[in-house]
């Protein structure tokens, strides 16, 4: 059942060789995260990725596509986008070009025609000249199906897009094809690895869920935040690092309109670095809360309780 | 792809899962086959994760998958079946429906190779009892129990499985013999079988959580849905909430979207001339047909008094629910008199909000006539002819002035008037009801005392939105 993969990507041969190979990308996967992308490559199955804001869905995709060294196909949706943006669009202008370059030829074509119908029969014999692959604009649908050495495409806010489009995605979702009625059915060459992502802003439809498999990314625990950071924070000291992510786990715990997210810690971790802090104390949090939180509200009730929980996040890490 | 005949495990665990509430179709326990091909039994950790990732598609279905996942593969059959996984996977066409039939004969040996039922309480050998159990339990089919009213019955059926009917004729053989060793025999015996008796209805009590608490949940769903919001006992409140909220969103999904449409391909002849005016009517700039949704502006004028407080109570509920649907919601509550109740009904939280509003207004005796003349009074002028009236009472006035006058008047303005009415039809019109004097003004009357006739109304009235 293996043989129609594209067995050249041997680094998927087992789920610790995903996680290896991911974290080499800069990417620190927990083991559903790792797993996901072995399946979707055995199983030849989109995978969709659902989770709150920040947690690094996108990123996860590019991820994949660096570790593979494939290229990354991005499709960001939109309310409005419709098969005309996301999977092809005959080239207008160059059709037209053609047409006024070529209509001198016309007439040594169909020159020795006596009659219309003759003419016409002639003309018939080209064939559809001006709808064929070279007049054909790929979007990014299509051109992931045209890679030659396979590619991650990566469909990005899914729940953005209208629901139609939705039910235009099936096709390609499910065969790795495309029907484009001027020239028939395209087939992927390689089947790309694709990943949907959603904020679940809406719910998405039962067809499109059944045909994917789905992760759920959660926030990460606190030992796993701390490897993120510090993969993408290097140079950061292990006992502020245990602060700020003690920090931001208490602060996920209170009632919030949106609680911080790891790009959030990531930014917050950069910033400690470039102030030289190594200690948390109360007012250098209270000036730096709004990279955390983005909500006025949110800032207003958190702001009383900074004293009690940068106190617990010293009290973590093991600074007094 | 020929998808792998799907293990007898996985197959029994799909079921659970569905019996958990996960919608298993029939295209993911494929894909549940297939992975399990790639993955095999060995790590438990990376089954859950890999199985997860198939058949879990929201948060709250990990929830339910997680648990069921938990509680399946805890169970000690299971784990004896684990030892040899691959053997397992291999068999797995002899699907369960042609099941070994040696156990079929009912009150025969049973299916525990020859020993019978007494020798093995004699021993008291647990692990070959527990064996015997699940296999009679399989063959009685334990899958598909229901409902907890069943649990007599699977227990029956399995002990009669284990070979209970021939060991107690054996035990009447021993009593028939009169000697004391036979007597005490038979008594042990019968002790022991008290002491089989008890963890086969444990069993079955498990297996019914593992197989049907989805289903056995959906069922009394069902019936709430169904039942008169009237009747509704407190401790179902709660469940009555959730419902509500539910089925609240599903419409509102379905309406939410959509408010202005191209009809693409279809030129508005009119508006593209209009348009082009200033180029002698050279079409540059072509305009399509647009179609254009409105949301419903609603009212919603609640009677909340006495009898149809219930009814009320999941109308309002409902309102604030699928308030994303409309564009402008206000209600209003009345018995003796009206009162304006969105500001309420907005700033706190919908349970809170109906106990306040009740504790203003309700329970007192309805006058229709004059609650509707404090409408007119005071907010008949906010009603558009985009507006859609909403009456949720029983048109029960207590015999006073039904000033059918000003509902008349509000037809007028308004778009459409619908009437829920909580009683059956055939009340209608009955002693100090006024529906029949009412009805002329009102474009829809219609009976609603259960939640579904509360959604069914609702999508109506979202549905004529255009």
């Amino acid at each position: 059942m293996n043989d129609a993969l594209p067995l050249g990507i041997e680094p998927l041969r087992s789920i610790d060789a995903v996680e290896q190979g991911l974290s080499e990308a800069g990417y620190i996967a927990n083991r559903q995260i790792s797993t996901a992308i072995y399946m979707a490559h055995h199983l030849q199955k989109p995978i969709l990725v659902e989770g709150p804001a920040g947690v690094g869905k996108t990123e996860l995709a590019k991820s994949v596509a660096s570790w593979l060294k494939l290229p990354l196909i991005r499709m960001q949706c939109y309310e409005g986008l419709d098969e005309s943006k996301a999977l092809y669009e005959w080239k207008y202008g160059k059709q037209l070009l053609y047409t006024q370059i070529l209509k001198d030829k016309i007439n040594s074509v169909i020159g020795d025609a006596d009659d219309l119908a003759t003419a016409l029969d002639k003309l018939h014999s080209f064939g559809d000249v001006f709808f064929s692959h070279q007049f054909l604009e790929p979007r990014p649908l299509l051109r992931s199906l045209q890679e030659p050495a396979g590619s991650v495409l990566l469909i990005d806010e899914i729940d953005k897009s209208d629901q139609e489009f939705e039910a235009f995605l099936l096709e390609i979702l499910s065969d790795y094809q495309v029907t484009i009625p001027e020239i028939g059915t395209v087939h992927a060459l390689v089947p790309p690895i694709v990943l949907l992502t959603s904020n679940s802003t809406r719910d998405l439809g039962d067809a499109l869920k059944r045909r994917c498999l789905h992760l759920h990314i959660g926030f990460p625990d606190d030992k796993l935040e701390a490897k993120i950071i510090s993969s993408r924070v290097p140079g950061i000291d292990g006992r502020l690092l245990k602060q700020l992510v003690s920090f931001v786990q208490q602060l996920r715990a209170l009632d919030l309109k949106k609680v911080p997210s790891v790009s959030e810690t990531i930014d917050w971790a950069k910033i400690m670095l470039l102030l030289h802090v190594s200690v948390l104390d109360v007012d250098m949090v209270r000036d730096t809360l709004n990279v955390l939180l983005k909500f006025e509200a949110d800032i207003e009730s958190a702001g009383k309780q900074l004293a009690g929980l940068t106190h617990k996040a010293r009290q973590d890490a093991g600074v007094a | 792809m020929i998808a792998a005949p799907a293990s007898e495990p996985l197959r029994r665990f799909l079921q659970v899962a569905r019996g958990a509430g996960l919608k298993v179709s029939a295209a993911e326990g494929i894909d549940a086959a297939r992975a399990l091909d790639i993955v095999g039994f060995e790590d438990r950790t990376v089954l859950k994760d890999t199985l997860g990732l198939v058949l879990a598609k929201t948060p709250d279905e990990k929830a339910l998958y997680d648990e069921a996942f938990d509680l399946y593969f805890k169970r000690d059959e299971f784990s004896t079946d684990r030892a040899e996984p691959e053997e397992d996977a291999e068999d797995s066409e002899q699907d369960p429906f042609s099941s070994p039939s040696n156990g079929s004969g009912g009150d025969g040996m049973g299916g525990q190779g020859g020993q019978s039922l007494g020798s093995l309480l004699a021993n008291d050998d647990r692990a070959a009892l527990a064996t015997a159990m699940e296999q009679a339990a399989r063959e009685a089919g334990i899958e598909n129990i229901r409902f907890f009213t069943q649990k007599n019955l699977y227990a029956r059926r399995i002990l009669d499985r284990m070979g209970l009917r021939a060991l107690e004729r054996d035990m009447e053989a021993m009593r028939q013999t009169g000697t004391p060793e036979g007597l005490g025999r038979a008594q042990f015996l019968d002790g022991r079988i008290e002491a089989l008796r008890d963890s086969i209805r444990d069993f079955v009590e498990r297996n019914l959580l593992l197989f049907a608490k989805g289903d056995t949940e959906k069922f009394r769903e069902e019936l709430l849905k169904s039942a008169r919001l009237s009747n509704i006992e407190r401790r179902d409140l709660d469940r009555m909430r959730i419902l509500v909220r539910q089925m609240a969103k599903k419409l509102a999904a379905r309406y939410a979207k959509t408010r202005r449409r191209r009809l693409r391909g279809q030129l508005d002849t009119r508006r593209t001339l209009r348009r082009n005016m200033g180029w002698g009517g050279i079409p540059f700039i072509t305009v399509w047909k647009q179609k254009r949704i409105e949301k419903p502006r609603v009212m919603v004028l609640c009677d909340v008094s006495g009898s149809v407080a219930a009814m009320s109570q999941f109308l309002l509920m409902f309102m604030y629910a699928i308030n994303e649907a409309l564009s402008d919601i206000r209600s209003f509550a009345f018995a003796g008199s009206l009162i304006e109740v969105s500001e309420i009904l907005e700033k706190e939280p919908v349970e809170e909000a109906i106990t306040k509003i009740m504790s203003l207004i309700g329970f007192g005796s309805s006058n229709y006539g004059n609650s509707f003349a404090d409408f007119e009074d005071g907010w008949m002028r906010h009603v558009t002819n985009k507006t859609t009236v909403i009456i949720l009472g029983d048109a029960r006035g207590n015999r006073t002035d039904p000033r059918t006058d000003v509902i008349g008047r509000l037809s007028q303005r308004s778009k459409r008037i619908i009437w829920l009415n909580p009683e059956y039809k055939s009340a209608w019109g009955t002693g100090d009801s006024d529906m029949y004097r009412y009805a002329p003004f009102c474009n829809l009357v219609s009976v609603c005392n259960t939640l579904r006739h509360l959604e069914r109304a609702i999508a109506d009235i979202l549905e004529d939105a255009t």
